[in-house]
C-alpha cells in the first residue's frame, strides 16, 4: 500500500483552516523562514479517513484478536474507559493552571482524580506514597533509580551497583545504567533467584536489586523473606518491576513483602489500552524512608478536602515529567479500578492465574515446560523438541499469525531456549483459551508431518516474513531515501 | 464480573484440567506471612455510576475559560477526523510490533510520521518518538554525549525552564557539566554561548521559538559549537516549524519537539508527544524504536522495527536509552492530523496563529505601562512586561474567566512583572479585545 506522500496531489486539502489575511513576510523576516516547503502530504478528507481505515486493517489488536504476549497483559480494554477520557473538562485542561494564582481551585476534579488512584495504588500494593509522573514503565524504573539514588546520597552511603536478576526486562539493567550505576547480573537457579549467587555480589556498594514477582517464567520468588533480610543487612533497597502485578493482586502486597520502590505498569494491570506501544503510564510508589525523594510536584488534600499541588520538597529528586505523567491515562485507569472495586480487582488476579494455568496444563504434554508446576499468569514453553526438526519458536509463532492470533513472547527470558511465553490475561474465554490450544496443537502436528509449511508461515498476512537484515543494511526510514 | 468471562462451569472444568481443588491453591507459593496485610479498597460501581462519578469530577474543572496560556502547551484546533480514525480498535489495542506481519498498519503510520517530521525539520532522521518533548531533549542531550565522548552542555536559559528542571534530575547522577546561559532580555545571548564553547563541550542547546516567543537564528552559534567538535540542538515548535526556519538549515545536528500541538488534547499534561529528529551519522545513537522499510520474500514492501541492536531488550546496560514504548498511538494522532491540514493547511495555522499575537501584543501595548519584553521578533506568543505583579493581574483576569498568560516570574528571578501572551488560531479577535479591556482595567 503506498504511503500518504506517494498519493499526495499538490492543491488538495483535508480541512481549510481560515485564511490569513497578511503575507508571510509582514510577520516575520525573511532570513527567520524556512526557504522551501515543508513537504506534508496534500489529500482529501477521504483520502485520510480511507487511508489510515486501510492501515488499521493491516494490524492485530485486541479488539480483533487473541494476544497471548507473554510479560505484556495484552487485557481487554473497556470501551467506557475510551469515552470519558475524552470529556472536555479534562482534554481541554492546560497543565499550567495549576502554577497560577489560585490555580488548583482551577483543577480540582483533575486533582482529586490524581489524589485517588494514588490511594488506590497505595492500598493494592501497599506502599506509603505514589507519584504518577512517569510516562512509562521503564520511565517508572528510572524514577525509582532515582529516588534510590537520592535517599543513598543523603545519608552518605557510597553506592555503586545495582543488581538484576538474568531473568530481568531488559529496561531494568538500561535503566540502572542509565541513571549512573554499575549494573550486576546474577544468575537464576531453577527459574528464580538463588540466595547463595546473591550473596556472591551483595557488598556495602550495593544500591539495590530490580526485582519481577511473579518473575518472567510465571513463577513466584520463594525465596523472598531471605532476599530482603539479605538486601537490609548491607542497607541495599529492593525494586520491584510492577511489570507483573496482574497475576497478585489481593493475594500479596509487595510492599508488605518487603519492597522499597514499586512501578506499576497502568496499561498492563489496569486495563489502558498499549496503544502500538504507547503511550503508557508507570507510576512509582515508595515506602515511608523515600517520600521525601520523590519527584514534584505532589498532590496532596487539605483538611477542608481541596486538593492542592506542592513543590516544596527539598529532598526531591525534581521533574521527571513536565507535569503530572500522562494524566489521560491515568483517568482511564482510575474509571477502571472504580468499575472493578476490591473484588474485582482480586478476581482479575485470580482468573489471570486460572487462565494461565489452564493453559499451561492443556500444552505440556506437546511442548516442553521446563518449571512444570503451578504458575502465575504467565508461563513459558520451550519449542526446543521442535527446534531439532527445524521449526523455531519463531516459525510457531509466524503459524500462529495464520490462524489469526498475534503470537506469544518468543525467545525471552534469554535462560530459556527457543522459549514461547503466554500470558493469556483474565478476558478471554475457555472457548477462546480452547480453540487456540486447537489450533496451536495443529500447528505442532504439522511441524512433525511437513516442516517445510511451518517455515513458510505467515500466509494469510499482508506480507510474509520481512527481510530485517536489508532493513538495516539499507536504512530506509523515511520515504525521502 | 464486568470483563471475566468464566462462568462458575468454566472455572470448575478449568480448575479440573488443571488438577486443583480451587482457585486458591493456584496461589499457595505465596506463604501467609507475605499475604495482604490490608486490602481496603470500596466496591466496585457499575459503568453508568462510574461514568457519572467521572463527568462530576470532570464538571469541577474550570472549563470554558477565554484562555491566553502556552508556554510551550498549545490548544490548536483538532479536525474530528483524528479522534475518529484513533478510536479504531486495531489501532489501539495492538501492541508494540514486535510481529510485524501482523502489524503492518502501525509500522507503516510510524514510517510515515518519521517521514513527517524529519520534513518538518528538515532532518534525515526520525524515531518511533519518546514521551514528551522534555525527554526528547534530555535523550538529544545524551545522544551528544556518547557521540563526542564529552561531557559539558552549554544549555540556553530560554530553553523552556520545566525542560532545563528535567534535565537537573536526570543528570545528577552523572558526570556531566550542565552550564545554563542566561538570556538578555528574553533573547538568547548568543555571544555568552559561544564563549562557553570548549574543546570539552558536547553540545549547545537553544529552542526556537524560544520560551518568550522569540524567533532566533542560531545558525552562526551552530557553526561555532561545530568548528569545536560540538553537537548543535534545537528544541522546536512543530506548528511554526512549517513556515520557520528549519533546524537543518541553521546547521543542526538534533532537532526535538513537544508534538502536542499536532493534534493532541492538553490532556492536562499528557499522554504527549516527543519528536526526536537528526542527520543520518547520528542515528545509531538515537534512542527507541525506529521503522525501517523493506521487502518480504516475494518482493512486496513491508517495514519492521529495525537497528535493534542498540536497543534495551538486546543490549540491557549498554543499551543507547532504556526507552521500551514507542507512543506509537500520539505519533499516529499526530500524523493523521498533519495530513488533514496538509501543507498549506498547517502553514495557514501557522500564520493565523502569528496574526492574532501581533493582534493581541498591538492591542496590549497600547495599554498605559504595558509594554514588550523584547524588541526580538516573535512567533505566536510575547512576554510582556507589566507595571505592577503578573501573578496578581492573572488574579484579577482569572476571576473574570480570563487566563492572560503565564506569569514568569514563577521561574525567572525577578521578572515578577512579566508575563507570556500565546495566541492559536483558536483566540478571536473580539476575545483579545476583552482581554485588553480587562487588562486595562486589572492594572
Amino acid at each position: 500500500m503506498s504511503t500518504l506522500f506517494k498519493k499526495s496531489s499538490p492543491g488538495r486539502e483535508g480541512v481549510w483552516p481560515e485564511a490569513p489575511s497578511q503575507e508571510l513576510g509582514e510577520l516575520l523576516p525573511e532570513g527567520l523562514l524556512r526557504e522551501k516547503p515543508a513537504g506534508m502530504p496534500s489529500l482529501s478528507e477521504l483520502d485520510v479517513v480511507r487511508h489510515f481505515s486501510l492501515l488499521s486493517r493491516k494490524n492485530f489488536g485486541v479488539d480483533s484478536n487473541f494476544y497471548p504476549l507473554g510479560s505484556c497483559t495484552m487485557k481487554y480494554n473497556p470501551k467506557f474507559c475510551e469515552d470519558i477520557a475524552g470529556l472536555p473538562g479534562f482534554a481541554r485542561l492546560h497543565p499550567l493552571l495549576p502554577q497560577l494564582p489560585r490555580g488548583d481551585e482551577l483543577t480540582q476534579g483533575a486533582l482529586e482524580v490524581m489524589y485517588e488512584t494514588e490511594r488506590w495504588l497505595c492500598e493494592i500494593t501497599g506502599m506509603a506514597e505514589y507519584t504518577l509522573h512517569p510516562m512509562a514503565g521503564a520511565h517508572g524504573e528510572l524514577t525509582g533509580v532515582l529516588t534510590i539514588a537520592a535517599y543513598h546520597a543523603d545519608k552518605g552511603n557510597k553506592k555503586t551497583k545495582i543488581i538484576c536478576p538474568d531473568s530481568a526486562h531488559g529496561t531494568n539493567p538500561a535503566s540502572a545504567a542509565i541513571a549512573g550505576y554499575e549494573v550486576v547480573s546474577i544468575a537464576s537457579k531453577d527459574g528464580i533467584v538463588d540466595p547463595d549467587a546473591l550473596a556472591e555480589v551483595l557488598d556495602d556498594e550495593v544500591a539495590a536489586m530490580m526485582m519481577t514477582c511473579p518473575n518472567t517464567l510465571g513463577l513466584f520468588e520463594k525465596n523472598l523473606p531471605r532476599i530482603v533480610e539479605m538486601l537490609r543487612s548491607v542497607d541495599a533497597l529492593l525494586y520491584y518491576d510492577g511489570a507483573n502485578l496482574n497475576a497478585i493482586m489481593g493475594k500479596m502486597r509487595v510492599g508488605d513483602a518487603g519492597f522499597d520502590v514499586v512501578h506499576v505498569n497502568l496499561h498492563k494491570t489496569f486495563g489502558t489500552p498499549h496503544g502500538g506501544g504507547g503511550p503508557g503510564s508507570g507510576p512509582v510508589g515508595v515506602c515511608e524512608k523515600l517520600v521525601p525523594y520523590l519527584p514534584i510536584s505532589r498532590v496532596v488534600k487539605d483538611p477542608s478536602g481541596r486538593f492542592h499541588l506542592r513543590y516544596d520538597y527539598p529532598k526531591s529528586i525534581g521533574y521527571v515529567a513536565p507535569f503530572y505523567g500522562n494524566f489521560g491515562v491515568v483517568l482511564k485507569a482510575y474509571a477502571y479500578m472504580l468499575r472493578l472495586g476490591r473484588e474485582g480487582l482480586i478476581k482479575v488476579s485470580e482468573n489471570a492465574v486460572l487462565a494461565a494455568n489452564y493453559l499451561r496444563k492443556l500444552l505440556d504434554d506437546v511442548l516442553e515446560v521446563p518449571y512444570d508446576r503451578v504458575c502465575m499468569h504467565e508461563f513459558v514453553a520451550s519449542a526446543d523438541k521442535q527446534s531439532q526438526k527445524g521449526v523455531r519458536a519463531l516459525d510457531i509463532a509466524k503459524a500462529l499469525l495464520d490462524k489469526g492470533y498475534h503470537a506469544p513472547t518468543i525467545y525471552f527470558p534469554l535462560i530459556v531456549k527457543e522459549c514461547l511465553m503466554f500470558e493469556p490475561t483474565e478476558t478471554e474465554s475457555k472457548e477462546t483459551l480452547d480453540q487456540f490450544v486447537t489450533d496451536l496443537r495443529e500447528i505442532l502436528a504439522l511441524a512433525e508431518s511437513d516442516p517445510a509449511a511451518v517455515q513458510a508461515a505467515p500466509v494469510t498476512t499482508p506480507v510474509g516474513r520481512l527481510d530485517e537484515t536489508r532493513a538495516a543494511r539499507n536504512m530506509e526510514i523515511t520515504d525521502d531515501m | 464480573m464486568p470483563y471475566v468471562p468464566h462462568t462458575p462451569e468454566d472455572t470448575r472444568a478449568m480448575l479440573g484440567a488443571i488438577g486443583a481443588g480451587s482457585v486458591e491453591e493456584l496461589f499457595a507459593e505465596i506463604p501467609l506471612a507475605l499475604r495482604p496485610k490490608s486490602f481496603d479498597l470500596p466496591g466496585g460501581l457499575s459503568e453508568m455510576a462510574t461514568r457519572q462519578r467521572i463527568e462530576d469530577l470532570a464538571a469541577r474543572n474550570s472549563n470554558g475559560m477565554v484562555s491566553f496560556l502556552g508556554a510551550g502547551f498549545y490548544d490548536h484546533y483538532v479536525p474530528s477526523a483524528v479522534d475518529a480514525l484513533i478510536s479504531r480498535g486495531e489501532f489501539y489495542t495492538a501492541y508494540t510490533p514486535y510481529q510485524p506481519e501482523a502489524s503492518q498498519g502501525t509500522l507503516q503510520a510510524i514510517f510515515e510520521y518519521q517521514t513527517a517530521v524529519a520534513r518538518l525539520m528538515g532532518m534525515e532522521c526520525a524515531n518511533a518518538s519518546v514521551y514528551d518533548g522534555g525527554t526528547a531533549l534530555y535523550e538529544a542531550m545524551m545522544m551528544a554525549v556518547r557521540q563526542t565522548k564529552r561531557v559539558k552542555v552549554i544549555v540556553s536559559e530560554t530553553v523552556s525552564p520545566i525542560y532545563r528542571i528535567l534535565l537537573d534530575t536526570y543528570t545528577r547522577n552523572l558526570k556531566l557539566t550542565l552550564v545554563t546561559v542566561p538570556h538578555a532580555k528574553g533573547g538568547t545571548d548568543f555571544a555568552a554561548m559561544q564563549a562557553a564553547l570548549d574543546d570539552a563541550t558536547a553540545c549547545v542547546v537553544v529552542q526556537n521559538p524560544n520560551f518568550f516567543g522569540c524567533v532566533e537564528d542560531a545558525s552562526a552559534l551552530f557553526a561555532a559549537a561545530k568548528a569545536k567538535g560540538a553537537l548543535a540542538i534545537v528544541s522546536a515548535y512543530p506548528v511554526l516549524q512549517s513556515v520557520l526556519k528549519t533546524p537543518a538549515a541553521m546547521g543542526a545536528d538534533i532537532a526535538v519537539a513537544e508534538g502536542q500541538s499536532l493534534g493532541l488534547p492538553l490532556f492536562f499534561g499528557g499522554p504527549y508527544l516527543g519528536v526526536m529528529t537528526s542527520t543520518k551519522p547520528l542515528v545509531r545513537q538515537m534512542p527507541g524504536r525506529i521503522v525501517g522499510r523493506t521487502q518480504d520474500g516475494q518482493g512486496r514492501t513491508g517495514y519492521v522495527l529495525t537497528l535493534q541492536a542498540r536497543e534495551q531488550h538486546i543490549r540491557r546496560q549498554k543499551a543507547t536509552s532504556n526507552i521500551c514504548s514507542n507512543q506509537a498511538l500520539c505519533a499516529l494522532r499526530s500524523l493523521i492530523h498533519l495530513s488533514l491540514l496538509g501543507e498549506e493547511g498547517l502553514a495557514r495555522t501557522a500564520r493565523v496563529s502569528m496574526e492574532n499575537a501581533r493582534y493581541a501584543a498591538k492591542k496590549l501595548t497600547a495599554i498605559k505601562g504595558v509594554e514588550l519584553l523584547s524588541d526580538k521578533p516573535f512567533g505566536n506568543e510575547f512576554a510582556i512586561t507589566l507595571p505592577r505583579s503578573a501573578q496578581d493581574v492573572c488574579l484579577t483576569l482569572i476571576e473574570k474567566g480570563f487566563v492572560p498568560g503565564f506569569p514568569l516570574g514563577r521561574y525567572y528571578q525577578g521578572m515578577d512583572n512579566a508575563l507570556l501572551v500565546c495566541c492559536t488560531e483558536k483566540n478571536s479577535r473580539r476575545d483579545i479585545d476583552i482581554l485588553a479591556a480587562w487588562m486595562e482595567d486589572a492594572i
